[in-house]
């Protein structure tokens, strides 16, 4: 009750210091002389505002533990018997404390940044400031105006109605907050641009500047992508871990349009060219993150992972969306004119800026594929009234041609000089690994037989890509953090082959006391056990496998009955090993006396988590060799 | 003559342009064989021919309608106006039971029955197809 108070004043507290901020920001500039420090009320006010918002966070987090049922999205997602753990991250586990969490981590990042840009010019600063706080003004009336956490309901109910039991889950817990700390950190890369393009400020010590940012964002959205999907694989119980659904789809093209700027910025850095094309990728990041929250938010895609859904935040999200896209287009119109390009540079087609042209290409062909697989339902829906959903064999067609050249240039792209490289004859290691690599695609072409040629061609690729930067590993420690985000990469899409090749499955129903025979091995429905979670019951299911050579392994997949919401999840009972996952679960049908059993053995599942972990890592490397 | 400058802008910017051309036309032709429409059962009644084509229907599951042997689940898809039989062999996601959303996909084999190859969970346990909520307001 009183933290429910705390907590939403100290929102409308933190929405004044922010229309305060972003009109004081404004005056500064627009009276500043260029030379002295910051104004000290913007430090304050910003770290004020920051606190509140904490505060309000906080509070938010305790209505929860309190299970204060007087606030409304504590009645709709929480519970008195729920584990404390998931009290507090069912504070975020809903749409108004995400949006909480969104603001709390937009306040954070801008305080940062006000704190880390001291060598950077005064105007540019407080320009940044201000594009800053139009968005962060707009996501507090978002919350204040269509999802108010703090929302008062009376009478007081006794009891909540829960948390959806499949988000109850750890992965699920500190998937959303990494994914934010990654698309907001977007944000501070969308207002920079914006400022150092009015500001004609677009150089060599700005890129510098802003690289930490594209490096902390970029590294965030890979670890919440790879978080959502290790949930989706332990907690959907259908063994995958990517389904091209469109709400994967959303967290994975900003980080095709930033990957692209990470690149990009070292040009910028070393060359200074490309200058407008970094505004527009910094951009085209910030909207598709914030597209992504609008699409998933308003119910338009018809997605298998929908939560409920509100229209009306909907609409606000995309007028808000429109207005800052909008003023975004007008600025590098009416500015992009005053920026000076250098005269007389250009790309020469040996050179590593010119492969990390090339990776732009390819990174906005992997974009524009995924954003029309995407959008166009939505289209088409609007226009003819058809619903369609597009599923992987459109994302495989027309992805893995592609990858096949782009792996082959990342080979050589890292390590050609900027500017301009002499074109090298070809050194006998790099023979060696290309004929090894062929021996082994051609044996696992051989192994799959059936018009496979083109992954066998693309496995052939991933392998040398593999080599290559295995051996500059341990050749040169000059770009360790490129060398491991690229070994990362290419050991990613072998394993994602290699999983989808190498995997097979077996479901049936099955009744207790049941045997089948799969793949030589005796699959037992021995029996069931009853156990008793806090807030659940639980089902488990014992089978035992036995193979050829009699040995036996037990699996107890469970099936979980949350009282609050009255919901059944199954819990796969996974037995990971280094080169393949054992992954068992079953489901039961209501009044039923048959299981509905599935048995998965997924090849090199662990490579593909340790894999994008490599590629997170290779960028962690970089961010922390530049900040010393 | 043209000199060398312009010339290599004319190749450059074509090869730009030929390859937005091929990309478009290859998009556009991968979306076109890989679409899956979403129907209703209603929608099958009314399909001007049957063809072979994957696509998915989404309802309600009838209630009392599931029926399960040991190596295909059986239930019937309504939308409250229509409904059509399934048959599935596979694994069936958590939120599937009587009386609640459920999509299909698959291919059919006449206007009453569908072969499913996998069934869609929905993560939130009061979803409906917008159809079929469609559907149960007009009947109220």
């Amino acid at each position: 009750m009183i933290f429910n108070n705390i907590g939403y004043y100290s929102l409308v507290f933190g929405l004044f210091i922010s229309i305060y901020l972003l009109f004081f920001s404004f005056f500064l500039y627009i009276k500043g002389k260029s030379n002295n420090d910051l104004n000290l009320n913007i430090y304050h006010f910003s770290l004020i505002q920051l606190f509140l918002v904490i505060l309000s966070f906080i509070c938010l987090i305790l209505c929860f533990i309190l299970s204060d049922f007087s606030n409304e999205t504590v009645y709709y997602n929480s519970h008195t018997t729920k584990p404390i753990f998931y009290k507090i991250a069912g504070a975020w586990g809903n749409h108004e404390g995400s949006l909480l969490l969104w603001l709390l981590v937009l306040t954070l990042f801008i305080f940062l940044f006000i704190i880390k840009s001291k060598s950077q010019p005064k105007k540019y600063r407080l320009l940044s400031i201000f594009f800053q706080q139009i968005i962060i003004t707009g996501f507090f009336l978002f919350l204040l105006i269509t999802s108010n956490p703090f929302d008062y309901l009376f009478p007081t109910p006794k009891e909540g109605l829960g948390l959806n039991p499949i988000l109850q889950d750890p992965a699920l817990v500190i998937h959303p907050p990494i994914l934010y700390l990654g698309y907001v950190g977007s944000s501070i890369i969308f207002s920079s641009s914006l400022a150092a393009l009015i500001e004609n400020n677009l150089g060599t010590i700005w890129a510098k500047h802003i690289k930490n940012w594209v490096f902390v964002s970029w590294i965030f959205l890979t670890l919440g992508i790879l978080l959502g999907s290790i949930w989706a694989y332990y907690e959907l119980g259908w063994g995958g871990f990517w389904f091209w659904d469109p709400v994967e789809n959303v967290s994975l093209m900003p980080w095709f349009s930033l990957t692209a700027l990470l690149h990009t910025i070292l040009v910028l850095e070393k060359r200074q060219l490309l200058k407008l094309w970094t505004i527009v990728l910094s951009i085209s990041t910030f909207s598709l993150s914030m597209s992504g929250t609008f699409l998933v938010r308003s119910g338009i895609l018809n997605s298998v992972h929908t939560f409920a859904s509100d229209p009306e935040r909907g609409v606000f999200i995309l007028i808000f969306l429109f207005l800052l896209i909008f003023l975004a287009i007008f600025i590098f119109f009416f500015f992009s004119k005053n920026i000076e390009q250098v005269k007389g540079r250009n790309f020469y087609w040996l050179s590593k800026d010119f492969s990390i042209l090339i990776n732009n290409w390819f990174m906005m062909y992997f974009l524009s594929v995924v954003l029309i697989g995407t959008v166009y339902p939505i289209f088409l829906e609007v226009i003819t009234s058809d619903k369609i959903s597009i599923g992987p064999p459109f994302y495989n067609k027309l992805l893995i041609p592609f990858l096949i050249p782009f792996l082959i240039i990342m080979s050589f792209g890292p390590k050609l000089k900027w500017i301009k490289d002499r074109f090298e004859m070809l050194k006998l290691y790099k023979i060696l690994f290309f004929f090894i690599s062929l021996i082994i695609s051609i044996f696992i072409y051989e192994k799959l037989g059936k018009n496979n040629l083109l992954i066998s061609i693309l496995i052939l690729a991933g392998i040398y890509l593999f080599l290559i930067s295995l051996i500059d590993f341990f050749k040169s420690k000059n770009n360790l953090s490129q060398n491991i985000s690229h070994f990362g990469f290419s050991l990613l899409i072998l394993s994602i082959i290699l999983n989808s090749f190498f995997s097979s499955e077996f479901s049936s129903n099955m009744k207790i006391g049941d045997q089948i025979e799969f793949e030589n091995k005796i699959i037992k429905f021995s029996k069931i056990e009853s156990k008793k979670g806090s807030n659940y019951n639980s089902i488990v299911a014992n089978f035992t496998i036995e193979d050829k050579n009699k040995r036996v392994t037990n699996f107890f997949p469970e099936i979980r009955i949350y009282n609050q919401p009255n919901i059944m999840t199954s819990e796969a009972d996974i037995k990971t090993s280094i080169f393949y996952d054992k992954f068992f679960v079953v489901n039961l049908l209501k009044n039923e006396t048959y299981f509905n059993v599935r048995y998965q053995v997924k090849s090199f599942m662990v490579w593909i988590w340790i894999s994008t972990l490599l590629i997170a890592l290779g960028g962690f490397i970089g961010l922390v060799k530049k900040i010393r | 003559m043209y000199g060398k400058k312009v010339k290599l802008r004319f190749f450059f910017f074509s090869t730009i342009f030929l390859a937005i051309l091929l990309t478009t036309f290859l998009i556009l032709k991968s979306l076109e064989e890989n679409v899956v429409y979403f129907i209703s059962p209603s929608d099958v009644k009314v399909l001007p021919e049957l063809n072979q084509k994957k696509m998915r229907i989404g309802g309600m599951v009838k209630k009392g309608s599931i029926e399960t042997n040991s190596n295909e689940i059986l239930f019937i898809i309504t939308d409250y106006k229509s409904e059509i039989k399934v048959s599935f062999s596979g694994s069936i996601p958590n939120l599937f039971a009587e009386e609640k959303g459920v999509v299909a996909e698959g291919y059919l084999k006449d206007r009453n029955f569908f072969n499913a190859k996998k069934i869609l969970a929905k993560h939130d346990e009061n979803y409906m197809p917008p159809e079929v909520k469609k559907a149960i307001e007009d009947k109220q």
